[in-house]
């Protein structure tokens, strides 16, 4: 049963070297446990059946109630098992810390996430670009993200990348994650956030170096501008947004977002329903 | 401004269906009932003998009764939201976001604070007293008030259900979620009031227990001759009264930022969320070894009587009991290893977080080992018990792959720790609870429960058990996060379907355990339990009469070693110990104190949702003047004479002789 969900786009089939590091430690972290669940588990079957009261070939040991070298096993067992994992705990925590930078010799990559009712807005500082609901990586390429929320606090996910991080208001987290792999991926919230939660997916499409320079200059050739009227625009909830792109991005707007100067109950929302900055962007 | 606040016809969802007809029924059932009840003229006994008791069997019985019914209110939540996920695929389903929300953080909270804390709480209340051999707890009529605010907060989370809305922020309501500009509804508010007037109840009991059991046992028993289940009651009990007021805080807090624009946990004006989410599991992990320690409690005494055998290595279970109660404090952080707090301090506590797997693992081998050697018997407890040992260890092993923070970064939020935490609360709690139910209900009632029912309705949940959550274990590999009203993904399908026909079977699992109930009752005078002792037990609970008499034991019993019902039977004198040293017996007055406070504390909680404040003033003052009322009375107690109590005890003395007689020898010499 492993082996199907292995093999199916979830946690076990990483396509990131952050996923493949992470799912790797999950597989051993359970094996290391099954040394000693699966004996358990047969011993308890074991003994109830071999115990059962009509079998008289079993021996009758109503004063056996201690026995000082089992007690040593008891303790002791578990012990080695969890001090073993606490290695593997100790190691794997600093090792995939989300804000440790990805050591590689290729061009990293800078993105800005902003969790929104019901949406991620995905912001490219270095090219000036930004997308809504839509992730586009270079393959190879260390991605830096900061994450924020402009709302409630959310998860940003992509399984088969790895290394799930809150979105909080007012604070920013850091993650550092690489595709290995071009194809389409997708990614979502985990953390519920209210009524449009469910829909907060977006697709993740990682690309060749120069398939992703080409969409970066698609990009360009939006009709949407993510300056503050355009920011504002996405601040009213909207459910299962379809995505779409800004062709540039006022500069320090991320910035502006985490000071909360930004953020919903500042903007009011007459005004933002009234502005319609961008034919492409969702009502 | 209006004198009944923000209330008016529209809190009624007249145009949802589902709700109003869901609570036309339960009420309509309510008024039958209470129709029949005052029609057939069982008020005067409800009302003397139930409702104002303070003996604590009664208290523990009405607790469990609550128990359940919330447990199959909690269980119809279970049922919708499976059943909207399978309809879901692509599409709305049928409960929008708006309902689908409510029903989640209801399912989550009338399952913890309503279900699985009264079940607990209420075995407590049964046991405690008959296995230390003492007549009551400490405080019996506080432990009337405890059941009677948990009773409150348990219909303010319902009348929710058809005046106004529940919350739709989570059975834990983070911030800034839960703050009024993201929940401007009373759902949050409901919650809130429900919890803060439970809360109390909770913490009343646990100090009522602590004292019980710190200062009460019979003569003789010292702390290491106590039964497995009191230490477990009595761990649970310090986790209690550590633990609540840090939920009664967090929640005054929240409750401070939502009605007087406090900014403990809002985003602006300098709250942070963060604090809340911290405090909150600094109750909510210890919260959930208050729920299994005394189902560790109740495995212990189970598996040691139908094994023949006393409990294998007791003051290593015992060290271990305490071992998690300290532990339990200090791995709150591992609720939340993916909001960034950095590599060492995740490590630390996901170390901490394992230690606990070891000490638990303790726990498992010395119950392998009680086994080992015995002669086992496979009651319904019994069976039960085994289906613990093998479900928990699953659960066990997924929550410690859950301590793991890089694999928490994979599984963290999804169905994986869904299914982590019912693996453990149904697999550890419930099945406890069930085996508590079966083993003790003859002790409380005089009759056993049919064992065919109980056996078909143990293997049913156990098949839905693994049918439900196995499927939400690959869900939760495959990606799917918890609480989805609707999803698109079609790698998820197959396993939202196959935990949808795991949801009938538990269905199917519930009909046994209420067909087994009603077969007990109508066969009762067949399941009668004569002996007081129906299982061979051990300890001081089956030396007195099935059920007890008022005072629990005619003669307190003195207690010599760590079985001390054990060694009266070994010596053979069950039935003749102590005749005729009879004295009249002091036990406390019922009263009405409990009821009184929780109907205050009702409308008291029910005004300050809808904000109407001369109602919640008037709540408050009037429950007060209760307390007063109470605390000047003039006469506490009422004697029973010594005549009385030598004619209840010779009646179970002789019943006992009778049916002892026969095959005294064969059992006694075992």
């Amino acid at each position: 049963m492993l082996l199907l969900v292995g093999c199916s786009g979830g946690v076990l089939d990483p396509k990131g070297q952050i996923a493949a590091e992470e799912s790797k430690i999950l597989v051993n972290a359970f094996a290391t446990m099954l040394v000693i669940v699966a004996p358990t588990i047969l011993a308890a079957l074991l003994f109830a059946w071999w115990f059962r009261a009509s079998n008289g070939r079993a021996r009758y040991l109503p004063d056996w109630v201690f026995s000082g070298r089992l007690e040593l096993v008891n303790w002791g067992y578990p012990l080695l098992i969890i001090l073993f994992l606490s290695g593997l705990i100790w190691v794997g925590s600093h090792r995939l810390d989300p804000f440790r930078p990805i050591v590689s010799s290729n061009e990293p990559l800078e993105v800005q996430v902003v969790s929104l009712d019901w949406k991620w807005l995905f912001i490219y500082p270095e090219r000036q670009v930004a997308t809504v609901n839509e992730l586009v990586l270079p393959i190879g390429a260390p991605v830096h993200f900061s994450l924020t929320s402009a709302t409630v606090m959310n998860s940003f996910f992509v399984p088969q990348l790895g290394s799930m991080i809150a979105t909080m208001p007012g604070m920013v987290t850091q993650l550092y994650l690489k595709a290995d792999h071009i194809g389409d991926l997708w990614g979502l919230s985990t953390q519920f956030s209210g009524a449009g939660f469910a829909g907060m997916r977006f697709s993740v499409s990682v690309k060749s170096k120069e398939d992703f320079a080409r969409w970066v200059d698609d990009t360009r050739r939006s009709a949407c501008d993510l300056d503050q009227a355009g920011y504002a625009a996405l601040l009213p909830e909207s459910r299962n947004v379809r995505p779409f792109a800004f062709r540039s991005v006022a500069p320090s707007l991320f910035a502006e977002i985490v000071k909360g100067t930004l953020s919903p109950q500042n903007a009011s929302s007459e005004q933002a329903g009234s502005l319609a900055p961008c034919a492409e962007a969702p009502r | 401004m209006n004198i009944f606040g923000n209330l008016s016809w529209e809190a009624i969802p007249w145009n949802s269906p589902l709700p109003l007809i869901a609570s036309a029924a339960v009420i309509a059932i309510c008024l039958a009932l209470a129709a029949w009840v005052t029609l057939a003229g069982h008020l005067p006994y409800l009302w003397r003998e139930w409702i104002t008791s303070v003996d604590h069997k009664r208290i523990g019985v009405m607790y469990i009764m609550l128990g359940l019914v919330m447990m199959l209110r909690g269980f119809a939540d279970a049922i919708l939201m499976r059943s909207q996920q399978a309809y879901a695929f692509r599409a709305q389903g049928y409960l929008p976001p708006e309902h689908f929300d409510q029903i989640f953080s209801s399912h989550g909270t009338i399952m913890i604070f309503f279900g699985a804390m009264p079940l607990t709480i209420g075995l407590m209340n049964f046991v405690v007293p008959l296995q230390l051999g003492i007549r009551d707890v400490a405080f019996p009529t506080w432990n009337s008030t405890g059941l009677w605010l948990t009773a409150t907060g348990a219909l303010l989370v319902n009348i929710s259900l058809i005046v106004g809305v529940f919350s739709r922020a989570g059975w834990l309501p983070y911030p800034p979620l839960s703050e009024l500009q993201f929940s401007p509804d009373v759902g949050v508010d409901y919650y809130l009031w429900a919890l803060l007037i439970s809360g109390v109840g909770t913490l009343v009991t646990g100090i009522n227990f602590v004292t019980t059991l710190l200062k009460m046992r019979a003569p003789g028993m010292g702390y290491l001759r106590m039964p497995m289940f009191c230490w477990t009651a009595l761990a649970s009990s310090l986790l209690i009264v550590a633990a609540f007021p840090i939920l009664t805080a967090t929640l005054a807090m929240l409750t401070l930022d939502r009605y007087l624009g406090f900014h403990f946990f809002t985003t602006a004006g300098g709250g942070n969320m963060m604090m809340f989410i911290n405090l909150i599991w600094a109750w909510g992990h210890p919260e959930v070894y208050i729920l299994v320690l005394p189902a560790f409690g109740v495995f212990s005494e189970v598996i040691s009587t139908f094994s023949g055998k006393p409990l294998f290595g007791y003051r290593s279970m015992v060290a271990a009991t305490l071992g998690i109660c300290i532990i339990s404090f200090l791995v709150w952080l591992h609720h939340f290893f993916t909001m960034g707090a950095g590599g060492t301090v995740n490590a630390a506590f996901g170390i901490a977080t394992s230690v606990i797997a070891v000490v638990t693992g303790v726990k498992v081998f010395n119950w392998l080992f009680t086994m080992y050697g015995g002669r086992i018997r496979f009651a319904t407890p019994m069976l039960w018990s085994l289906g613990f040992i093998v479900t928990f260890v699953i659960g066990g092993m997924t929550g410690v792959l859950l301590a793991v923070p890089p694999a928490d970064f994979l599984l963290h939020n999804s169905l994986f720790l869904v299914a982590h935490f019912h693996n453990t609360i149904i697999g550890g709690v419930v099945f406890g609870v069930f085996a508590g139910i079966a083993y003790w209900f003859p002790k409380a009632f005089g009759f056993r429960l049919q064992e065919g029912w109980g056996v078909a309705a143990f293997w049913l949940t156990l098949a839905a058990f693994y049918t439900v959550f196995i499927p939400l274990y690959m869900l939760g590999l495959l990606g799917m996060p918890r609480r989805m009203q609707h999803y698109d993904m079609e790698i998820w399908r197959p396993w939202v379907l196959a935990a949808m026909i795991g949801i009938f079977l538990f269905a199917a699992a519930l009909i046994c355990q209420v067909i087994q109930l009603v077969v007990s009752i109508r066969h009762r005078r067949l399941l009668r339990d004569e002996t007081g002792d129906p299982w061979n037990g051990r300890s001081l609970e089956w030396a007195t009469s099935s059920p007890p008499p008022p005072f629990n034991f005619a003669v307190q019993p003195n207690v010599t070693g760590e079985e001390p019902y054990w060694e009266i039977k070994r010596r053979a004198i069950a039935s003749r110990q102590n005749e005729g040293r009879y004295e009249a017996i002091s036990m406390p007055r019922n009263s009405a104190t409990g009821f009184v406070t929780g109907f205050f504390a009702t409308i008291t909680g029910f005004a300050m949702v809808w904000r109407i404040w001369w109602l919640a003033i008037l709540g408050l003052v009037a429950a007060y003047a209760v307390f007063v009322w109470y605390a000047w009375r003039d006469i506490s107690e009422e004697e029973i004479p010594a005549e009385e109590v030598a004619r209840i005890d010779r009646i179970h003395r002789k019943r006992r002789a009778d049916r002892l007689a026969p095959h005294s020898e064969a059992s006694e010499t075992a």
